[in-house]
This record gives structure tokens, sequence and C-alpha cells, in this order.
């Protein structure tokens, strides 16, 4: 057992450390948040030259052949900047459906890009009524000679409004709601057909609806089986999700040192308000919370990889559960802590609050995977 | 014992319920449900005409055009105006300030101002807090000097909620620097037009416009808008401060959103089924509903107790209903977020000043509100004596320690 980094990952820890110190204080955060795309085309290419979007990938593709771990330190460190760049659409998600499902060609033709950062991507997958149901998809994929034909609307792409390729699920067989019948197609962001509506999310990032009419999708824009890709779905999902989780645990520990910073120096009836013992109780209930995240964010990171679906999923919902509850705990006693100021736009706080309560939507909030983890336990289903 | 109204009671609850169903403008009320901001007109609009029903300061003297209701009326119509919902009357006017006049002021200010209030024609909002003065209110600095027939204020408030619409604001000011803290303030009434103040807005979490700062740079203010006796003030703070016993806890107002939960969670499916019909999802409701009656139950002994008080002292209690209230309201708002889902992540503006104001909503169409709800109602629990500041308040008040 090693809960150790490596030295590289030592390393990369620390250079990802200095940069967003130096690119991401609150204010530049501001100025690269009004930018028409919601993010930073310049820190981006930086990210590129660290190697940050090849971190995951093989290294004839240009990456550097990291695992999950990598992308924990990388998504903790984004969490503690609150850092508004596609990472984990492009690199985590898009990626992700690369690496497992990506034929020779694809990958050759799309990792590089993104590796090089030329290229960014998103997952279209959620549906009005799909909620966090992976099943429930009702958009089309019909079969058109050697290709395919999408219909249908996608909903809270994340980054899809600036993505240059989308990863799309759709049913190619079966009823809404089925396992089998989902196919994963890659589509160009410029494809005819395609039409995005972007917005700005309540956290600060940016996503969008997205339709499909009549999308003409050629073979090779096919991610693994057309009519039984859901367990690639579950599979990619799984590292995004433990990919949010250590982003949680990086705007916790923020929220949770500006908090104990706050105590420390605010004074209210003649001395620092940290000298109140019910909000030293307060604040070490919040480490702990802080640290219970943590240590399940690391699970998350260990059983990401994880061969065995069902303990993964498992794994990874217990995780979710969680990062779910110890991040509405921090978040709001954070703000609690803090007075009024707390409750500003000014102040960096509320962003780590907003963004803490968002990452509980994306992909099933605590509820959902107490839920989930409740049905599978009982009757030992997988999926 | 007895749970139930009297007749009377009864009739008078319809007697409300009639009134406000015939006269609240329909599209007040639709904000109120949706959980979209009230403007200055819609909350001026709805006053007047609660104003002309004689209803507008209920909890006032008959002879300042209170109603003379009972504790229990009182409460009734209380409940009714967060259950319809229809909009509170603006609180700093008729909850603090005008009852601070009422029983400390002069006759002339009671002239020049009760009415004023009544009919919100005057939109007062209220200087208290600074930036170094928030739990330990009575460490405030803004200073007010007496020269001649004025004093000249100067220092800063923040928070001030809506002090963006207000004409007039009722401060608490240092007198006094040398005396000890609690006795040298006073309480002032300044007209906001004056020269010399500023208002800056602060733009809260969720990113509405809902508190200011108010700044004052040799302000001159007339003594005749000194409330009672110079360095009184802090005794009349701690009158207004826990003088509101009923509809602190804002049972109806939660009430109003177990309903609204209920109807969007029959809308949203989970799965295969909507979303209320999640055995879970129920649970949770209900334990939530069962806190809402526990609460409810504790408002109605304290309305019930208040036939046989005689003094006007803040009664402790109040920060029972305080407490619990602003939990229970949380807990609402965080229920709808798991409601909405996913589709709480889109930000949907909702102010005129937004490019993207009129666009049409993104996923359902009363999604927008919800999470910037729950962000907004934080405050809940640190406005008006922070939850930890109650509890130091129950701990002393009633358990002695
Ligand atoms: C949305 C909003 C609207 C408001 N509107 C108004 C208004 O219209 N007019 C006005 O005058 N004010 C207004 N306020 C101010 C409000 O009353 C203060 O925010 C409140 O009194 C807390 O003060 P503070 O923010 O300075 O926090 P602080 O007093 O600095 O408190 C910080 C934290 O320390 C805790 N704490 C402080 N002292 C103690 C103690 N002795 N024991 C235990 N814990 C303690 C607090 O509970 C809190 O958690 C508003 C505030 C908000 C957020």
């Amino acid at each position: 057992m090693d809960f150790d980094l490596s030295e590289e990952q030592r390393l990369l820890k620390e250079s990802l450390e200095r940069l967003t110190a130096e690119r991401y204080a609150f204010e530049q955060r501001r100025t690269y948040g009004r930018s028409r795309e919601g993010w930073s085309r310049e820190l981006w290419a930086q990210y590129a030259e660290l190697g940050l979007l090849g971190l995951p990938f093989a290294e004839r593709y240009g990456g550097s052949s990291g695992g999950p771990v990598e992308t924990m330190i990388a998504m903790e460190a984004f969490g503690r900047a609150l850092a508004l760049e596609p990472y984990l659409a492009t690199v985590v998600l898009g990626g992700g459906f690369l690496r497992h499902a990506g034929s020779a060609e694809q990958c050759a033709a799309l990792i590089p890009k993104i590796a090089g950062g030329s290229l960014t991507a998103a997952f279209a997958h959620t549906e009005r009524h799909s909620r966090y149901d992976l099943a429930d998809i009702e958009t089309r994929a019909v079969r058109d000679g050697s290709g395919w034909v999408l219909d249908g609307e996608k909903g809270i792409v994340l980054h899809g409004d600036s993505a240059d390729q989308l990863i799309v699920t759709a049913r190619t067989a079966g009823g809404r709601r089925d396992r089998d019948g989902i196919g994963v197609f890659i589509v160009d962001g410029a494809s005819e057909g395609v039409s995005r509506r972007g917005y700005p999310t309540q956290d600060g990032l940016r996503a969008a609806e997205i339709s499909f009419a009549q999308v003409r999708v050629g073979p090779e824009g096919v991610l693994g089986e057309p009519e039984a890709a859901l367990p690639l779905v579950e599979r990619v999902v799984d590292e995004a999700i433990a990919a949010l989780c250590a982003e949680a645990v990086g705007a916790m520990a923020a929220m949770h040192e500006l908090t104990v910073e706050y105590l420390k120096t605010r004074r209210q009836f003649g001395r620092e308000i940290g000298s109140f013992q019910i909000l030293q109780h307060r604040a070490v209930d919040m480490l702990i919370a802080l640290e219970q995240a943590r240590s399940m964010a690391m699970f998350a990171t260990m059983m990401a990889a994880e061969e065995n679906a069902a303990e993964r999923r498992n794994a990874l919902s217990a995780a979710k559960v969680q990062i779910g509850r110890s991040g509405k705990f921090v978040g709001q006693q954070a703000v609690q802590l803090h007075g009024g100021i707390g409750m500003t736009m000014e102040y960096k706080l509320g962003h780590y609050f907003k963004r803490v309560t968002m990452i509980d939507t994306i992909f099933g909030d605590a509820d959902h995977h107490l839920r989930e983890l409740a049905r599978r336990g009982v009757s030992g289903a997988p999926g | 014992m007895d749970l139930r109204f009297t007749p009377e009671e009864l009739a008078f609850r319809d007697e409300v319920r009639a009134f406000f169903a015939a006269n609240l403008p329909p599209s007040i009320c639709t904000k109120l449900v949706e959980g979209k901001r009230l403007t200055k007109d819609d909350i001026v609009t709805w006053q007047r005409i609660l104003n002309k029903k004689g209803w507008a300061v209920a909890n006032w003297p008959v002879e300042w055009g209170g109603t003379g209701w009972s504790p229990v009326q009182q409460y009734i119509f209380q409940e009714q105006l967060q259950l319809t919902p229809a909009p509170q009357p603006l609180g700093f006017g008729v909850t603090m300030v005008g009852p601070v006049i009422i029983a400390f002021g002069s006759q002339a200010q009671k002239k020049r101002h009760l009415p004023a209030i009544a009919n919100l024609d005057v939109w007062w909002c209220q200087g208290f807090s600074e930036p170094g003065a928030g739990s330990d209110l009575a460490s405030l600095r803004t200073a007010a000097k007496r020269e001649g027939d004025h004093y000249v204020v100067n220092g800063q408030k923040t928070w001030t909620t809506l002090a963006q619409h207000a004409d007039w604001i009722f401060c608490l000011v240092r007198t006094d620097p040398q005396a000890k803290k609690q006795e040298g303030i006073s309480f002032l009434l300044i007209d906001m037009k004056t020269p010399g103040i500023t208002v800056r807005p602060i733009i809260t979490i969720e990113g509405g416009h809902e508190v200011n700062e108010v700044f004052f740079d040799d302000v001159k203010v007339p003594c005749e808008n000194l409330v009672g006796q110079e360095n009184r003030g802090w005794d009349y703070a701690k009158y207004l401060l826990g003088r509101e016993r009923t509809g602190i806890a804002r049972v109806g107002l939660s009430k109003e959103r177990v309903r609204r939960i209920k109807e969007l969670a029959g809308m949203e499916r989970a799965g295969d089924k909507p979303l209320i019909e999640d055995e879970r999802f129920r649970e949770k409701l209900a334990a939530l509903e069962v806190e809402l009656k526990a609460l409810e139950m504790t408002q109605l002994r304290v309305v019930a107790a208040e036939r046989h008080r005689t003094d006007n002292k803040p009664d402790p209690a109040s920060s029972i209903l305080k407490i619990k209230g602003s939990e229970i309201q949380q807990a609402t708002t965080e229920l709808l977020l798991e409601v909405v889902g996913p589709y709480a992540i889109p930000f949907q503006p909702e102010h005129e000043d937004d490019e993207r104001w009129n666009e049409p909503p993104v996923g359902p169409e009363w999604a927008g509100p919800i999470a910037p709800t729950y962000f907004n109602w934080r405050k809940t629990s640190i406005y008006g004596g922070s939850n930890e500041i109650q509890k130091n308040i129950i701990a002393k008040a009633i358990l002695g320690l």
C-alpha cells in the first residue's frame, strides 16, 4: 500500500501549482471568464506545452502515458484554481472515449491534436429527461449505407459551445432507457445539421444545448460497438467522476484554507472570531469532511481503471456520494463562517461554493449514487 | 389545550384569503411561486393595495393605522401572505423603523413618517451593520457629531438591503465616543438625498443586486431626526431586533416551498417514474415536513403565549424560531435543487441589464431561479443575527449559561 506520489508526479504537481499561482489569480480568472469562449486559449496552449493535455495518452500520440493519478493531480490543481478551461470535456471525456474505443486511425487523427492543444471536445449525452440515467437516450442514430444519420437534442453539454468535436451518444436500437442499443459517435461541431446554443453556467463555466438534425456521420465517426456502447460510456463517465472528485477536493481544500485564515484575521467582540470554540469545532468538522472526501477521491482514482465493471461502478458511486456530502457541508459552512463576505461575488469563496455545488449535479448527485449503491448492493445486478 | 382555530378565527382566515385572491396581481404571485425577484414596483403596488384595505401595518397600534388584531389573527394574516404567496409589506418600515418611531419617536416624527411608511410612499432601509461591526454590532463606528441644530455624520454602513431603492435610512451612529460601547449609540433617521451619501452595489454570489455599501461623508442631519434620546439608540435597536416574534420562522413560506417541491417533483422523472414516487425522495420530503410541522407548533405556542405578555421585551424564543426557521427554509432550497437535477447548471439571467435576459429558458422553464435561490438563501443563517449568535442568546437568556 502506498499513497505517496512518485518523483515525477510530485514534479507535475509543483509545476501545476506554479502555473496556477502565476496565471490564475482571482482577477485573472475573471478576465478569462469574460472572454467570448469563457476560458483562456493562451493558457490552453501553456497546458499543452507543459504536457498536461497529453497526460493520459500513449506516447506514440504525443502523450506521456499517465494514469488516473496524473489526472487526479491535474484536476485537484484546477479545482483549487477554479480553472475555466475544458480539460474535463476534452482530455478526460473526449480523450477517454478515444483511449478506450478509438481505432488506430481515430486516435492518430485526433489525439495528437488534443495533446497539442489545437482540438477541443465535448461529451453530448444528457437529454432533457434523462437526468442521471446514462441509458436514458432518445437521440436516434439510423444506419445509412456505411454511415449513420443522427437526430435529437442534447443538453448541458459541458463546454459544448466551443468544442471542435462532439462525442455524441445515440440510440441505434431498442427503446429509451434500454441498456442495449446505444452507440457513440464523433461529430464535427461544424457539421451540417448541428446547432448549438451556448450559455454560462451557475459556476461561471460554459455549456450548450445542442440539436442534431439529420446529421450524417461516416463509418470513421463510430466509436466502439454502435449497438452496445453503454459499458464504454459508463467506463469513461467513471473516469470523469474520479476527475470531478479530485477537482472538488481541490476546491474544498481551498475553501477550508480561506476559512481558517479568515477565522484568524476577522475580529469581532475584541478578538479573533477563531477564538470562539464553536467556530473552532466547525472548522474541524470541515477538515474532517474534507479529509473523508480526499480519501474517497483517492479511492476513486485507484478504482477508475478497475477492470471489473461492477466493482468499479460501486467504488465511483461511493466516492461521488462522499464528495457530494462533504462538498455541501464544507461549502455551506465556509460561507457561514465568513458571514456577509462569504455571500459576495467579489470574493473567491462563493465561486468555490458554486463550483462544488454544481459538481454534485454532474453525472449523478449524492442521492442518485446512494440509490444506485442500494440497488446494486441488494440485487447484485451489474451496471 | 386546543389546536383548532375558533370559528371566528377561521372566518377571519377565509376573509384574508378571499381578499388576497381578489386583489393580488397574478403576475406578482407567479414571480413569488417561481422564486423570481420582485421589482420595487411590485412591492409598492401590493403594499398600497393592502394599505387601502387598512392591512399594511396590521401590527401597529390602531391610532397609527393598525388593525387591533389579536396575536392569532396577526399570525393567520402573516401565514396567508406567505402561503398565497404574496409579498410581505416592506419590513424595514413596517416591522422595524415604524414600531421604533411609534414607541420612542416624537409626535412630529410619527406624523411625518408613519403614514408614508404604511403607504410605502417612502422606502426605508436599515443602516446597522458596518465592515467592522457585524455580529458585534455595538462596536459600530459611524460617527454623528452634534454641531448646532444638526449632526454631521461620517462613516460607512454595509450589507444595506435594497438601499438602491431607498428614500430614507435609519442608522445606528456613535454620538459619544467616550462612553461604553453600547452607551454611546444613537438612532438617527437620514434622508438618502442628503448631500454626502453614496450608495455602491454589492453583488451577491448568485448574481443579484440586493445589498449595498452606504458611505457618509460630512452628511448634515437635522437634530429633529434623532429618535428618542441621544445615546439610547442601543435600547431602541434591541427593541427592534427582538420584537418580531410572529412571522420570523417563515413557516408559511416553507409550506409554500414544500408545495412547490411536490409539484415540480411530480413533473421531473427519475428513471421510469416521477421523482415524487421515488421512495428515498419521499422519505426526505416527509422528514422535512415533520420538522416543519414541529416548527409550526412551536411558533403557535409562542403566538398563543403572546396573549399573556405585558412587557415588550424581546422573547428569547424568537431565537429558536429564527434558527429552526432558517434551517428549514435552506433545506427546502436544497430539495428544490435536487428536484431540478442537472438543469440546475445553466445560468439564466433575470435582469433586463443582461443581454441574454429575454432569451427563452434553457431546460424546464421553472429551473432558472432554483440554484440562485439555494445560493442566496445561505444568507438567512447569517443576517438578522447569525445562527451562532442566536445560540449565544439562547444559552445566555434561556439557559443562564
Ligand atoms: C444578504 C444580507 C442582507 C443583509 N441586510 C442587512 C441590512 O439591510 N442592514 C444591516 O444593517 N445589515 C444587514 N446584513 C448584515 C448582517 O446582519 C450581518 O452580516 C451579520 O450580522 C453578520 O455579520 P458579519 O457579516 O460581519 O459576520 P461576522 O460577525 O464577522 O461573523 C462571521 C462568523 O463568525 C460568527 N461569530 C461571530 N461572533 C461570534 C460569537 N461571539 N460566537 C460564535 N460565533 C460568532 C458568525 O456567526 C459568523 O459565522 C445583511 C447581511 C446579508 C448577508
